[in-house]
């Protein structure tokens, strides 16, 4: 292997370029040397599955994202309690209260979007809570 | 301190953290109260809750004073500089909180996550002034931050607070994030992040260059939380929309955790290259705050821009030499803190339903229908001019004098004209008070009791500070000892 920085990456630089020039070249060979005769049909767009009707960009309701950040605080939550598991032998009693301090904090969290039903997806909260 | 092998905290080091448990457990109380209850009823007693958390977290304060010193592997530090600043926010929060239980029911703002929120921000400042290592004030910044970006959109049925909030969180998230690109640099450029350490490294020998940039960058992020002059283009609008109680707390509880921040990061980590960036900060906050302010007719947008002027000449003490500095900085935030509370709780209290009445025009003739509350606002109003006898004219007396002493001459120059501009849009105020006939009556509801208490304290510490500084400045030049030690 060659000391210097450049040419121990020269190898990939060529891949690179080679790879290029031959997808360019297949490109540009099928639209010189190709036959063409456009319909309709082939000029639109290829989807399959059902025929796209109006706009993706709907109102939906905020439900959605009030699941979306709950799912965040719980997945965080497992992402914590994976190192503290690796760890906890080190730690000892004080990794395991702090845990648990940590935890009954998130699970207070839970109590209130609970009792603030979020979690609730029937109309009758919504009624409920007129003001939101 | 062997952090390594230590892993079980002293109990000695929950003390150290003890207004900030103190807090958290009441902000807890209060979401877990909150939803039940009935939230037409819930205000009065969540926001009791709220009050009996920031006068504990005060006694915690006072407590926790009392056993100085490192906790945490040496990620907090309580020492007297601390303690200022813990008890600042504390006392802002309680008198804030005091301002909001009139405010919300007139808004009919039914919402106990909001005393909750108060709570946790000011766990968050408060952690931010005893924070000694980069990356939990960055923590404590942020926990700051995202409660107060929620708080300034609480008038939910107002466009303008929702347009606040977005605002806020926005810039506020692109400014944070240059203060961690700062962090990390300056991790870097010295292979730590505890300020200690940073400051053994920059003072033994010639700065990298790494330095300079993660201090510029960390400037930057802090510059924008305290509305300082090139990164201060969001304050009028965020304080314009937000609710007027939580731009009382959100212009002084927060800005003064962040120059404490500052005060820590620039003289205890020895900063390179602090002095021409500062100048030309301080310079530019002054002038571009009290030029806009000029043509203001929305009170809350004058104070906005007041509050940009007023971060400049607090900056002028951050130029100054640090035993000199440090105090009078402290000194003005303080002094800052009571006169602006003070006022934004006049301002919340006339707003009336929707915040009506927040333009000059409708101050026109308070002065004869409610002499009392046109004479507490006008006592903030002199102390924010800098006139003698209120906390004011101290601030700024200290801030110009140690920048003399500093030799910064051209910089005191542009600091006194400022305050002369800045005298004109505030004796408005007066003059529409006490000399203009209203229009149109615009009516002013009797002051009730918590407003009346938050008031008085406002009112007692501006004229305190400003008839005996003596022993609060004792007491920041103290701090300022322990700070550079």
């Amino acid at each position: 292997m060659p000391d210097n920085y450049f040419a121990r990456y020269l190898p990939l630089l060529i891949h690179f370029l080679l790879a290029g020039a031959l997808a360019s070249a297949i490109v540009l060979l099928s639209w010189l040397i190709g036959y063409r005769k456009p319909t309709r049909a082939k000029l639109s767009p290829y989807e399959c599955g059902m025929v796209p009707v109006g706009d993706a960009r709907q109102r939906f309701s905020v439900k959605f994202y009030l699941v979306a950040m709950m799912f965040i605080i719980f997945d965080v939550e497992a992402v914590f309690l994976y190192p503290w598991a690796v760890v906890l032998r080190q730690l000892k009693m004080f990794g395991f209260w702090e845990m648990l301090v940590y935890v009954g904090i998130v699970l207070v969290g839970f109590f209130y979007v609970w009792k603030k039903g979020v979690l609730d997806w029937g109309k009758a909260t919504s009624a409920r809570r007129g003001e939101v | 301190m062997n952090g390594a092998a230590q892993v079980t905290p002293q109990a000695v080091e929950y003390i150290r953290i003890l207004p900030e448990i103190v807090l958290t457990i009441f902000g807890i109380i209060i979401m877990m109260l909150d939803p039940l209850m009935d939230e037409r009823r819930s205000q009065r007693t969540l926001g009791a809750v709220g009050l009996v958390g920031a006068l504990a977290a005060i006694v915690a304060t006072l407590y926790q004073s009392q056993y100085p010193g490192v906790g945490f592997w040496g990620m907090v530090n309580v020492d007297s500089f601390s303690v200022f600043f813990h008890f600042l926010v504390t006392a802002v929060t309680a008198v804030v909180i005091l301002t909001s239980y009139e405010y919300m029911e007139v808004q009919q703002i039914r919402a106990g996550e909001y005393y909750g929120l108060i709570l946790f921000g000011a766990v968050g400042m408060c952690l931010m002034s005893s924070a000694v290592e980069l990356v939990l004030i960055f923590i404590a910044l942020e926990i700051s931050s995202i409660s107060t970006y929620i708080l300034a959109g609480f008038r939910r049925r107002a466009a303008i607070s929702s347009e606040s909030s977005v605002k806020y969180f926005l810039l506020g998230s692109f400014a944070t994030a240059f203060f961690l690109y700062g962090v990390a640099l300056m991790f870097g450029a010295t292979g730590s992040t505890s300020i200690a350490v940073i400051g053994q490294v920059l003072a033994s020998g010639q700065p990298p260059v790494l330095a300079y940039v993660g201090i510029a960058l960390m400037f930057v992020g802090l510059g924008f939380k305290v509305a300082a002059a090139p990164f201060h283009v969001w304050t009028p609008d965020v304080y314009e929309g937000a609710p007027a109680p939580i731009v009382g707390f959100m212009s002084t509880a927060p800005k003064a955790a962040v120059f404490a921040v500052l005060l820590r990061i620039l003289f205890e980590a020895h900063a390179p290259g602090r002095l021409w960036l500062i100048w030309v900060v301080a310079a530019l906050s002054m002038t571009l705050g009290n030029i806009g302010a000029l043509v203001q007719d929305n009170v809350k947008r004058l104070l906005a821009y007041s509050s940009i002027a007023h971060a400049g000449y607090l900056l002028v003490a951050f130029a100054a030499l640090p035993a000199n500095g440090i105090p009078a900085a402290m000194f003005y935030t303080a002094s800052y803190a009571a006169m602006n509370v003070g006022a934004f709780a006049v301002v919340s209290h006339l707003a009336s339903a929707g915040e009506r009445y927040v333009t000059m025009e409708d101050y026109a003739g308070l002065g004869r229908r409610s002499p009392l509350l046109a004479a507490t606002l006008t006592i903030f109003l002199l102390s924010l001019i800098g006139i003698p006898a209120t906390g004011g004219f101290f601030a700024k007396f200290y801030v110009f004098s140690a920048a003399l002493q500093a030799n910064l001459v051209g910089l005191v120059i542009i600091g006194v004209l400022n305050s002369a501009v800045g005298a004109y849009y505030y004796l408005r105020v007066i003059v529409v008070m006490y000399m203009r006939e209203a229009r149109q009556e615009v009516p002013v509801s009797p002051v009730p009791l918590g407003l009346g208490v938050a008031l008085a304290i406002s009112a007692v510490a501006t004229i305190y500070l400003g008839v005996l500084p003596g022993r609060v400045l004792e007491y920041a030049t103290r701090s300022a000892g322990d700070l550079l030690r």
